[in-house]
């Protein structure tokens, strides 16, 4: 089987469009992506579509309805955060089994504000605040404090990732934020849910990314080689069953079973990797998942912070995007979003944040529930 | 309408009321395997094993594993609270609120005792103005 590439990818500046429809959010990165590679809708061959909150609304049809209606399959995938990054690996993996040669993906969503989770079910009372709670920084709260307990991970460790993430987004003019938040002003910032503050949370925003994928055949055919981006390992799981996991969500054993999975496909290990994109939905996952993704030895994921391995110029960049935790977190556009500022850096497009020479990516999805994306990209050229 | 049942119904389907006897929370343990859930179940989600699924009472003591405190909820929810996640003696992890100790990570050590006491649901009520019996955790 040959390899798929990325021929064309994009994003929109994340923000807040209430005057929006879903598929018109959708529809302005699907024109982008098509644009980048130099392709009309015409020449696609199926859409891939991500979007959590309209699940059942055949939003990857409605955006066809805004870019041209062409006739073509379109298959709406819902995977929460993970949602793009399913959107796009159904995409791939439809080209890899030679179904077809030139396919769009797009991951899309809009948010509206607030806290995420605890909503709850069942009949009876509001059981948030009762039974603990549910809302996802306090979810992810208990992840990090998991990691405390075993390694004496402290809530400063945990806020040198907002100051990062945070940093970094200065540099990307499609964040939803370009602003310095040094240390104090992470660590004072409203207590959501300790260790959480509020700059440790994912902002909620609307947005959009999309991607053409091209069989090699194809890519050559139409002279795209030079900027394509070949996807060396594309992943999914589910959380295997663990004695805490239903009312301690665990992000890390699927996330470590995707990782070796990827490591393995892609034939390489993560000292070749040069740059991350990861879910850091709240501060303390980001900790999480340097170890969960390898990147150094269980308990030493708060050194890493405390050095700056894992800033830009470090050893390992992460997140020079800005992370979900200052461009934004649009659920079902994530995965995709994270796509787009790997292959840029691979491109050697990335301006001032662009990491030097990059050559290998990765980037790394968790939704709740769970399923963890992870796909690694490579520079061809 | 129907009048509001003269004893307190249980929060969760867990918590189980007995007529005359203690309240006690209920697990679910795979005979095949030994895992412990926590909601009935015809199928064990660790090994797979069909009809191997018995109801369990669960223990009142246990260790908290995890804690967040939270600072910020939904309209209406009494804040600040701890939100403990505790490993039950003999099996079963269950979530729910930490009473009897000041939300302070100063105060709160991961791997302390605690113990699970049943009280009225904090003066929620549903609809039909019935009132609720719900578990917390408190320093053993």
């Amino acid at each position: 089987m040959s390899d798929v590439y990325v021929v064309g990818v994009d994003m929109i500046k994340f923000g807040r469009f209430p005057e929006k429809t879903v598929p018109q959010i959708g529809a302005q990165a699907a024109l982008l992506a098509l644009d980048d590679a130099g392709l009309r809708i015409q020449q696609m061959e199926a859409l891939y579509c991500g979007n959590l909150y309209q699940a059942n609304a055949m939003v990857g049809q409605r955006i066809l309805q805004e870019i041209g209606q062409t006739g073509i399959p379109v298959v709406n995938t819902a995977n929460a955060c993970a949602t793009g990054a399913t959107a796009f690996r159904e995409a791939w993996m439809a080209v890899k089994a030679g179904v077809y040669d030139l396919v769009l993906a797009v991951g899309v969503e809009q948010m509206g504000k607030g806290l995420l989770g605890g909503g709850g079910g069942g009949g009876g009372i509001p059981k948030e605040g009762l039974l603990g709670s549910g809302t996802m920084p306090a979810v992810f709260a208990e992840a990090g404090m998991e990691h405390s307990r075993k390694y004496g991970t402290t809530f400063e460790q945990f806020a040198k990732v907002s100051v990062k993430n945070h940093h970094h987004s200065t540099m990307n003019p499609k964040a939803m934020y370009q602003l310095e938040t040094p240390l104090e002003m992470v660590m004072n910032a409203e207590m959501i849910a300790y260790p959480n503050t509020k700059l440790m949370c994912s902002v909620n925003v609307d947005g959009s990314a999309s991607a053409v994928l091209a069989s090699e055949q194809k890519a050559k055919e139409l002279g795209l080689m030079k900027r394509a981006v070949r996807v060396r390992a594309s992943v999914l799981t589910s959380d295997p069953w663990q004695e805490r996991d239903l009312v301690l969500p665990d992000v890390n054993t699927c996330t470590r079973l995707a990782a070796k999975k990827a490591y393995e496909t892609a034939g390489v290990g993560p000292e070749d990797i040069d740059l991350i994109e990861l879910h850091d939905c709240f501060a303390t996952a980001e900790i999480l998942h340097y170890e969960n993704l390898f990147l150094c030895k269980d308990g030493e994921a708060g050194r890493m912070i405390d050095e700056g391995a894992t800033a830009l110029g470090g050893k390992i960049p992460v997140n020079v995007s800005g992370g979900l935790l200052s461009k934004g977190h649009p659920l079902g556009a994530t995965g995709i979003a994270n796509i787009y500022e790997v292959s840029t850096h691979l491109r050697g497009e990335a301006g001032k944040r662009q990491v030097p020479n990059a050559r290998l990516g990765l980037t790394h999805v968790i939704g709740l529930g769970s399923a963890c994306g992870i796909h690694v990209l490579e520079r061809v050229s | 309408m129907t009048p509001p049942a003269s004893t307190p119904l249980p929060v969760t389907d867990f918590l189980k009321i007995p007529e005359g006897g203690e309240p006690y929370l209920e697990g679910q343990k795979c005979k095949a395997c030994g895992a412990v859930f926590l909601g009935a179940r015809g199928v064990c989600s660790k090994c797979g094993a069909r009809g191997q699924i018995e109801a369990v009472r669960l223990s009142d003591r246990g260790t908290l594993y995890v804690y967040s405190i939270v600072h910020r909820s939904f309209p209406g929810v009494a804040v600040p609270y701890v939100s403990a996640v505790v490993d039950l003696e003999g099996g079963g992890t269950v979530k729910g609120n930490l009473i009897g100790i000041a939300p302070d990570p100063a105060k709160i050590r991961m791997g302390m005792p605690v113990r699970v006491v049943f009280r009225d649901a904090l003066g929620r009520k549903d609809k039909e103005g019935n009132s609720y019996l719900s578990y917390f955790f408190e320093p053993a």
